[in-house]
């Protein structure tokens, strides 16, 4: 009967488009939505992963990375010396204004790294060498730096622009994870960015640690938090702290959550309504098929099959329209979209509990049909 | 008819069925005793309102009775549960209605392999009889026409087509020519006649329909319920 079901559902060419634009409309719409919903959250939390370090050491009240609680410059040495800690590195991280040769200010990022080691540097440089940091006044900047300062022909290897009246020298161009903010960022070493910011009684933001090989990260976290009273996260952990604080004091959550739940809503509606209206309609047949012979469980299993059919239709349709939108106007960065296999999943299990709905309000009409109707 | 005919196919007692409750229940059928034999086409005639299709439905086990029994083929069929009941309507008995109901996406063929797709005859084995049938009842020129476009005769001779694609022995008809004109309907009951011949099986036809009535072998009248009589229909050269 598989095939007598897909025959009635492509049959009624009118009612499968409008269930497989329902569909699609609603799978594209939470695929969409939920992938820039995601790609804020991966955004929001691009000062952490854009460093790429496994333990992060700070202030225990500290809420989200942005949020600098400034340390004791003893903080190093003190998670140095706790047992199971491999390497211990400070990190400086405040904003500053960038003033250009043209007169233009930008406020920016900058990142203060342990010059030793250069621990927290971008995994991969656009332009230059990130080593010639090393050399005096240099900086490497982001390329959302070059693009939010006014462009490659404003900043480019070999720019110079001032830091709080300071000399800084673009050495290299990095490419980096867009932060939430869009803040440009500019690098330089720990020693140098501790000159070009004003003085603070405290400089140091952020302990980056590692734990040695074999001890587990967790178990270096309790010990660094319980030696020093200092706070430390895993780099996972401290970036799940930052999209909570996000989702809780913004309103990005409760917007997106709405719009991916309308999107449930009008889709759930769509079909259970057009599905409802395909089964009244073809009412006359089910009853003749069930005086043949068919049994409601024979029945309840074709319309099933047509509700996944057509549900699995507008999967591939709605998936593949937003990958085709997240590729037109995500590709230069300039919009957040991270479709995620996971949301893939999500969507796919929300589309089934669509098909589901709609296909158990036609089986309820079904399994009430007296198939006596059809002389009627 | 043959010694056969004496056989009883369908054996009703006593049926009683009411619809509603209270002050509104309409009991429909008022005490049905009625014996339908095999190799005869038994025409049900009667006024409007007058319980046939209740009738009708009940034989076909698709509407529980209130009071009374009907056997059907020896089966004890209003005392069977309603899944078995099912099953034993799919493999012993076939329906024609009066609006065909035929599936519109499908094919004549396809239509007609419905009845075996229901007892999961396999789909190439179920379409290649359904193809026989419909050459049986002269449509071996339409097989791979949808209903919308054949016409009502030739709707109608799908739905015999598919009534009789898996040998039923009871052929259940309401009102199978309503929609039908004059010389369509004729060919119809010709058709359906040829299957009451058969020794193994019996036709039941309701209908309002006087010019077929000569094809009926015995014609019940149901007025109000009850059954005032049952008359045997003589035929030219007919012993």
């Amino acid at each position: 009967m598989n095939y007598v079901a897909l025959k009635m559902l492509f049959g009624d060419r009118a009612k499968y488009l409008m269930l497989l634009c329902g569909l699609t409309f609603c799978v594209m719409l939470i695929v969409q939505q939920g992938s820039i919903f995601w790609g804020l959250m991966m955004w929001s939390q691009a000062n952490i992963s854009n460093l790429n370090v496994p333990i992060w050491v700070t202030d225990p009240g500290i809420a989200q990375v942005d949020e600098v609680k400034p340390l004791a410059s003893t903080a190093v040495d003190r998670v140095r010396s706790v047992d199971g800690v491999e390497w211990a590195v400070p990190l400086y991280r405040g904003v500053l204004r960038a003033r250009l040769t043209n007169g233009d200010y930008h406020q920016i990022t900058m990142t203060g790294l342990e010059s030793a080691t250069l621990i927290g540097r971008p995994a991969e440089v656009l332009e230059g060498r990130f080593e010639d940091i090393l050399q005096p006044d240099a900086v490497v900047v982001d390329q959302w730096a070059v693009e939010r300062m006014g462009g490659p022909t404003v900043v480019r290897v070999g720019t110079i622009f001032e830091l709080n009246d300071k000399l800084a020298r673009v050495v290299a161009i990095a490419k980096t994870q867009k932060s939430f903010t869009n803040i440009p960022v500019v690098y330089t070493t720990y020693e140098r960015a501790i000159r070009y910011v004003p003085h603070e009684r405290r400089s140091l933001s952020y302990v980056l640690a590692k734990a040695k090989d074999g001890i587990p990260v967790e178990d270096v976290i309790h010990r660094i938090r319980a030696e020093t009273g200092l706070g430390a996260f895993t780099e996972e952990d401290f970036g799940i702290k930052t999209y909570m604080w996000v989702l809780k004091n913004t309103g990005i959550g409760i917007n997106f959550g709405t719009t991916i739940l309308l999107g449930f809503i009008v889709g759930m509606a769509i079909a259970g309504q057009t599905f409802y209206l395909f089964t009244i309609e073809n009412l006359r047949q089910f009853g003749a098929l069930k005086a043949m012979g068919a049994s409601t469980f024979t029945l309840a299993r074709m319309i099933l099959l047509q509700a996944f059919t057509v549900g699995l239709a507008g999967y591939g349709v709605g998936i593949g329209l937003a990958t085709v939108f997240g590729y037109l106007t995500a590709s230069g960065g300039q919009l957040p979209f991270a479709e995620t296999w996971q949301l893939l999943l999500l969507v796919l299990v929300a589309l089934l509990v669509i098909c589901t709905f709609s296909a158990l309000i036609s089986i309820i009409k079904l399994a009430r049909l007296e198939p006596a109707s059809v002389f009627r | 008819m043959t010694d056969n005919t004496q056989l009883a196919a369908v054996r009703a007692r006593g049926i009683v069925k009411s619809f509603g409750t209270g002050d509104t229940q309409i009991t429909v059928l008022k005490g049905i005793d009625l014996d339908i034999y095999l190799g005869e086409l038994l025409l049900l005639v009667g006024e409007s309102g007058g319980g046939k299709t209740t009738l009708l439905s009940a034989i076909a086990g698709i509407l529980d009775i209130n009071e009374g029994s009907i056997d059907v083929l020896g089966v004890p069929l209003s005392a069977l549960p309603a899944n078995k009941r099912t099953r034993f309507r799919g493999q012993t008995m076939g329906f024609i209605y009066q609006q065909f109901n035929l599936l519109p996406a499908l094919t004549a063929a396809e239509n007609v392999a419905v009845p075996l797709l229901i007892q999961k005859v396999g789909r190439a084995e179920a379409l290649r009889r359904a193809r026989v049938m419909l050459n049986r009842v002269g449509l071996g020129d339409r097989m791979d026409f949808l209903p919308k476009s054949l016409s009502g005769g030739q709707q109608q001779r799908v739905a015999i087509a598919r009534a009789l694609v898996n040998e039923p022995r009871l052929l259940i008809c309401d009102e199978p020519t309503a929609a039908l004109d004059g010389p369509n309907g004729q060919k119809i009951m010709e058709l359906l006649r040829e299957v009451g011949r058969s020794s193994d099986r019996c036709v039941i036809v309701v209908t309002h329909d006087s010019r077929i009535f000569h094809f009926g072998d015995r014609m019940a009248n149901l007025t109000d319920g009850r059954i005032t009589n049952i008359e045997r229909i003589q035929r030219e050269g007919s012993a």
